[in-house]
């Protein structure tokens, strides 16, 4: 008789395992380069003390870049994800774009945008390198954020 | 150090993203290897969209154009469909409402086959997504392995399980999947009991179907996952509930808070 095992799931379990991963690959994600949406990006590694920040990127403080994700479709309305990038940390991710056509879309926009920014965070320092997922505003959402990583 | 190379390609009504990690002196290569890809990646999309009244599978569902008539590739899918269909008890089908749709197969197929063409042309080391469909190979770094996010499916953007490892594929089938909705082919709604299911395994063609039928299956997905050999899955419910075959955390990792029954 096989056993089954059921679990609550929360973020909270989720970012738990996730600093588990960290400790299981502490190599860090290398940074660096310059991207652009829809192309090829090279990026050389380099040493902490050489990573230079990118010069197609804009700028805010020193250092720290600003990267765009592609604008995506999904059901209920454009996504579009922007991520800020100092060194070799996403310090933050702000929707630019969420659906907020009707009373539900708009729901799902202030929900998802807070958890979105904190996870997409802990998936840095997980040192994720894919998300693999299935829902709509998400998918997008995933979408965009993944081709501004892929810019990195 | 070895180079990073990234590329983002929107096709096939998503986004695929690659990340590539050439050897050093590979740099010529992993050119030629990106464009081959892409270039499949758009013929797929030209052959096989059934949102493209041109497409040679939009004529072939019409009785426009006859199999043989076809590229080779498309007998080669529709065989891949009918393997799937059976290997599913019915649960995976290329036909959607009545029409042919072999959709389901053809993204994971498609991504699949992109890896082994980035292998040929010597790139050993990479991952591929395709709208939430991934496919790695060898390593991101000669002592890590690759580590794949699974998202959320009831809250957005957060993450549920990580799935870590060398030459490994992981697809997630869920409520809100783009594109075709997964009906239960049996009844011609849509499944209930499951949020998504994640599956993992060495062949995403056949990763990606297993997804898909084991949430068509709803919550008869968990016995039909656990004894299929060369699976394993993780799913979480539509009340907000995980469950997992029992080699799953080999693979990847799960709620730590368990209640055993």
């Amino acid at each position: 008789m096989r056993r089954v095992l059921f679990a609550v799931v929360s973020t909270v379990v989720g970012l738990v395992a996730l600093l588990g991963f960290k400790t299981h690959a502490p190599e860090a994600l290398a940074l660096g380069g310059t991207g652009t949406t829809g192309g090829t990006t090279t990026t050389t590694p380099k040493t902490a003390a050489s990573a230079a920040p990118s010069t197609a990127a804009s700028k805010a403080a020193s250092g720290t870049r600003t990267l765009t994700g592609s604008s995506i479709d999904t059901r209920y309305g454009a996504v579009q994800v922007e991520i800020k990038v100092s060194g070799k940390t996403i310090t933050a991710v702000n929707a630019v774009a969420l659906p907020d056509q009707d009373g539900h879309s708009a729901q799902i926009s202030q929900y998802c945008a807070p958890i979105l920014s904190q996870e997409a965070m802990s998936a840095q320092s997980a040192q994720i390198q894919m998300i693999s997922g299935a829902t709509f505003t998400s998918d997008g959402y995933i979408q965009s954020l993944q081709s501004a990583i892929d810019q990195i | 150090m070895e180079p990073v190379v990234r590329h983002v390609e929107p096709v096939m009504g998503t986004v695929f993203s690659f990340d590539l990690r050439p050897r050093t002196g590979q740099r010529s290569s992993v050119d030629e290897a990106i464009r081959k890809a892409v270039a499949w990646l758009h013929w797929v999309d030209a052959t096989f969209s059934t949102y493209r009244p041109d497409s040679q599978i939009s004529r072939l569902g019409r009785g426009e154009l006859r199999i043989e008539a076809c590229d080779p590739r498309v007998a080669e899918v529709l065989e891949l469909c009918e393997v799937e269909h059976a290997a599913s008890g019915g649960y995976f089908s290329s036909i959607v409402a009545g029409r042919l749709d072999p959709s389901g197969l053809v993204k994971g197929w498609s991504i699949e086959l992109a890896s082994r063409l980035l292998t040929a042309h010597g790139i050993t080391h990479h991952a591929v997504n395709g709208g939430g469909d991934v496919r790695v190979a060898g390593r991101p770094t000669p002592d890590t392995e690759w580590q794949i996010g699974v998202a959320h499916p009831l809250q957005p953007g957060a993450l549920t399980s990580v799935v870590s490892g060398t030459d490994f594929a992981v697809a997630t089938s869920g409520t809100a999947e783009r594109g075709a909705h997964v009906l239960d082919p049996f009844t011609g709604q849509p499944p209930t009991g499951l949020a998504s299911v994640t599956v993992v395994g060495a062949d995403l063609t056949r990763v990606d179907c297993v997804a898909t039928a084991a949430f068509a299956m709803g919550e008869q997905a968990q016995p039909w996952l656990e004894q299929l050999d060369g699976f394993e899955a993780y799913a979480v419910t539509d009340t907000g509930m995980a469950w997992w075959t029992s080699g799953y955390p080999t693979y990847g990792s799960v709620p730590s808070e368990l209640a055993t029954s």
